[in-house]
Parts: C-alpha cells; structure tokens; sequence
C-alpha cells in the first residue's frame, strides 16, 4: 500500500501506476455524474451529440452534493453506491474515462472493463460528505442543470482522498482487504474476483 | 383532552430534520468511539478516524455530514388525550419537512413516482408513522434515512422449519450482501414474525431503540449478541476495506406469527444514523 498522488486528466503512465490498495490522492478537474447525469449522457451518445465534458482520460464522481449555504464552494460531497451506475460504466470506459470515484461493490462486466480499457476504480469514504468537500475548491455545473443535485459539474479538487479498489490489472481491494480479516468459520466468505491476473 | 396545534407538530419537524443532519446524538458517537476501540485493522481505524472527523465538521459547521440528508421518517406517538388541531396532520408533517430541508441546505431526494422519477424539490413525502398511545403527549421521532443502506434491506418469508438458524443465515448474508454499499460500520435492524409488512416494520422501528441497548427479553438479547459476532466475523471492516467492526449494533424485535409463517425483515442503516426527538 503506498501513496499516490495523480492529476487529471489520467495518461495511461498514471493508471499504471495506481495499485489496488494504494492511497490515492487526486488534483485536477473532475465531473459528477450519478444515475440521471449518465442516462442522459447515454442518449446523448445514441443521439449522436457530444458528451458534455472532454471524456479523454476524465475522473467521474459518483456524488449528488447538497446545496452549498452563502460563502459555500459545494455542500456535503461524498460518494454515491457504485453499482447503479453498473450498466452505463462500459460505455464510459469506451468514451476514454480512465477513473471513477464511488463506493462498493461493482459488476463483473465492469471489473472486467477496468482492464480492458486500463481504467481504475477509487472509493471514498461514504457519509464523509462534509470532510471530502474541504478538498473541493471549485464547482460549477456544466450540463443538465435541471437535474438538481444530479446536474454534472465540474469539481476543481485538491489532494482529494480515495483508495484504490480495482486497478487496472484486475486487483480486487476488497476481496483483499476482507479475506485479511475473516475469521475461518465467518458463515460467508468475501466473493473472490472472477476476472484479473 | 389536550391541544396540540399541528403547527407545532411542522415546526418541531422542522428543526429536527435540521439537527439530525448536522449533529449526531450520543449513542451514536459513543458507539463510533467503541468500534475505534476494537478496530483491529489499521486502515478501519483511519476510516473511523474520517468519519469522527466528519461528524465533527458538520457539528461545528452546521452543515449536512452526509450528501445523502435522506427521506424524513417521521414516527409520531399520539397520546389518546390528544386532540389534533389546526388542519391536517399529513400536510403538517410533510410541510415540517419542506421548510427544513429548505432552510438547512439539505439536498432534495425525493421523487414524486418511482417510475416517472420527478423531483418534488421539496423532499417530500415523508414516511409517516403514527402509534396511538397512552396519555396527552405527543412525542416526534425524526430519523433521516439514507437510501445506500436502504437499498441493501431484505426481507424474507422463510419457512418455519428453517428456525433461528434460518433466520440468523439470512441476516448474516444480508449483511455480507450489503458490503461497502451501505456504509459500514452498520446499524443492523431485524424484525422477525408478523407477517410480510409487520416484519419490515419491527426492523425499521428497531433502528430507534438507543444504539447497542440490548433487547429487554435476556434471550432475544443473547440472539442479537450471536448476531452481531457473527457479523463481523466477515471481515468487511468499515467503508468494506476490511477489518473486524462491520456492525455497531444489532438490534432484533420479535412479534407472534402463524402457523405457516417466519417472515424475516433486515433494515441495514449506515454509520450517519441521523435521529432526534421531541415531546409536545
Ligand atoms: S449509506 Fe448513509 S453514510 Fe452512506 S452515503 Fe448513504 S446516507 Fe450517507
């Protein structure tokens, strides 16, 4: 487990070098998006329009903050459940983005798409939503502004703190951070990842 | 007979929903700092660590801890001597909710039909839950329920020759289920017998009782026990990275059932248990 430090957007060089378990540290320009934001984006594909950010290389978060007060950059802004987003993620891979930013547990298809599209898979701590946004520095919404708390903006992060769970050799940090802790006669054991090396 | 003006009943909701979502009641802390105690994996501590932090960014700051300020449960214990004046009690619940969530900057969840899925922009509505109970009080229960813990609830109708060994295999796979995506360290809920809806109703009503208080029958409290060490035996550990503290509390109410029946209800709530409560 080491630290990290990456800005965006992610070259090829930078994924490789984020390990499943490592601490990452993220700086640059990312975009939310959660279940809305993506559904439109995938019409928008099928339609034939352009996707509302440059996807080469992006960082997507899985985040629907709260409403900032007066003074505010951005409300809380943690992370969102990963696997709603399940069925639109290999497109996004497809499109060029090279990480994504949530919590639990993904599909075997999508696990499956991190290595194949050299991709990573962070989480952030879920329910730190007012810590996370002290990195937050930046917001402003570029697209779907009707979707509220859903719209996708543009985050300007600072040293934003993740944990890389799947890097893009098919590492499994949950798998191996559970299956540390066990116990021989738990009733069930951690599902071990049926993709990677 | 006593008044109690609706009114009162939208405002105290009002401020509830608020202080919910920026402050933490004790039982909540202090079961947080007693899984610090027996987090045996270094990296649950620093998740533990980030989540203390958190709770007391919001405290100071008065802002939400948790992006997700959740659907507004909402348990009203209605004395018998309590004469509801003022209007509708619905309208008046539902529009504490609005002003609060307005006037603290929580975010809006609620949709207005789950297939359509438009926003209200208010989040409303709010689950209500009333109990008509003994004397001329009205107490309101607050607790903002977050939908990634939600989400990973089950309930099962298992047949009665599965026992407590049945019913303890479905929790505890529940629980594995719900991993990371319900942000552990968790608060497990359990209703067991009743029927289909009784049994998702014990589970929800059972995440109020007081965090880790154990269940007033000596048995039934020795079977929570049994759970909750079986539980974080999984190794799931806080936020799922591993580690030994996947449950702060379980908490198990029972009701009677038919003959047929063992229905099984598993409520999962997340570390932000956000709950208040007000007497009028
Ligand atoms: S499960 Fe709870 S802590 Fe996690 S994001 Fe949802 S409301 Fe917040």
């Amino acid at each position: 487990m080491a630290k990290v430090y990456i800005t965006t957007p992610l070259t090829e060089e930078q994924v490789r070098g984020v390990k499943a378990g490592d601490e990452v540290y993220i700086t640059g320009a990312i975009y939310t998006a959660r279940d809305a934001a993506h559904k439109r984006m995938i019409e928008d594909l099928e339609a034939g329009r352009s996707l509302p950010f440059d996807t080469q290389g992006a960082v997507i978060y899985y985040v629907g903050p709260t409403p900032p007060k007066p003074g505010q950059v951005i409300g809380s802004a943690g992370p969102t459940t990963s696997y709603r987003m399940d069925k639109f993620t290999p497109e996004m891979l497809r499109q060029g983005v090279k990480g994504v930013i949530g919590k639990g547990y993904r599909s075997d298809e999508v696990k499956a798409g991190f290595v194949e599209h050299g991709a990573v898979y962070l989480v952030s701590t879920g329910g730190a939503g007012a810590l996370l946004a002290r990195t937050i520095e930046q917001a402003e919404v570029v697209a779907y502004e009707d979707l509220g708390a859903e719209a996708v903006r543009r985050l300007t992060v600072k040293e934003f703190p993740t944990v890389c769970i799947h890097d893009a050799s098919g590492g499994d940090q949950y798998y191996t951070g559970q299956s540390q802790w066990v116990k021989p006669d738990a009733m069930v054991k951690p599902k071990k990842p049926e993709a990677g090396e | 007979m006593r008044d109690v003006h609706v009114d009162q009943i939208a405002e105290t909701i009002a401020r509830l929903v608020q202080d919910a979502n920026f402050k933490l009641e004790q039982d909540v802390t202090d079961a947080i700092s007693r899984a610090k105690s027996l987090e045996e994996a270094p990296v649950g501590q620093a998740i533990l660590l980030q989540i203390t932090e958190n709770y007391t960014i919001a405290d100071t700051e008065r802002v939400p801890m948790c992006q997700d300020t959740g659907v507004a449960l909402v348990f009203l214990e209605i004395g018998q001597d309590v004469h509801l004046v003022g209007g509708s009690l619905t309208e008046a619940v539902n529009r504490g909710v609005a002003t609060g969530y307005k006037e603290g900057y929580l975010r809006m969840s609620m949709l207005n039909d789950p297939i359509n899925r438009v926003n209200t922009k208010d989040n409303t509505p709010a689950m209500i839950y009333t109990d008509i109970v003994p004397g001329d009080q009205v107490k309101v229960k607050v607790d903002c329920k977050g939908g990634g813990s939600e989400n990973m609830s089950q309930l099962k109708m298992l047949p009665p020759s599965a026992g407590w060994e049945g019913a303890k295999r479905f929790i505890v796979e529940t629980v594995a289920n719900a991993g990371p995506n319900a942000c552990p360290p968790l608060i497990v809920g359990v209703g067991i017998g009743g029927n289909f809806d009784k049994s998702a109703l014990l589970a929800k009503k059972s995440l109020l009782r007081h965090v880790g208080a154990p269940h007033p029958d000596p048995e039934w409290a020795a079977r929570e026990q049994e759970l909750i060490e079986e539980i974080n035996k999984l190794g799931v550990g806080p936020m799922g990275l591993g580690g030994t503290v996947t449950a702060l509390a379980v908490h198990v109410e029972f009701f009677g059932c038919h003959i047929t029946a063992l229905p099984v209800a598993v409520n999962i709530e997340c570390h932000s248990h956000r709950h208040k409560e007000a007497v009028l």
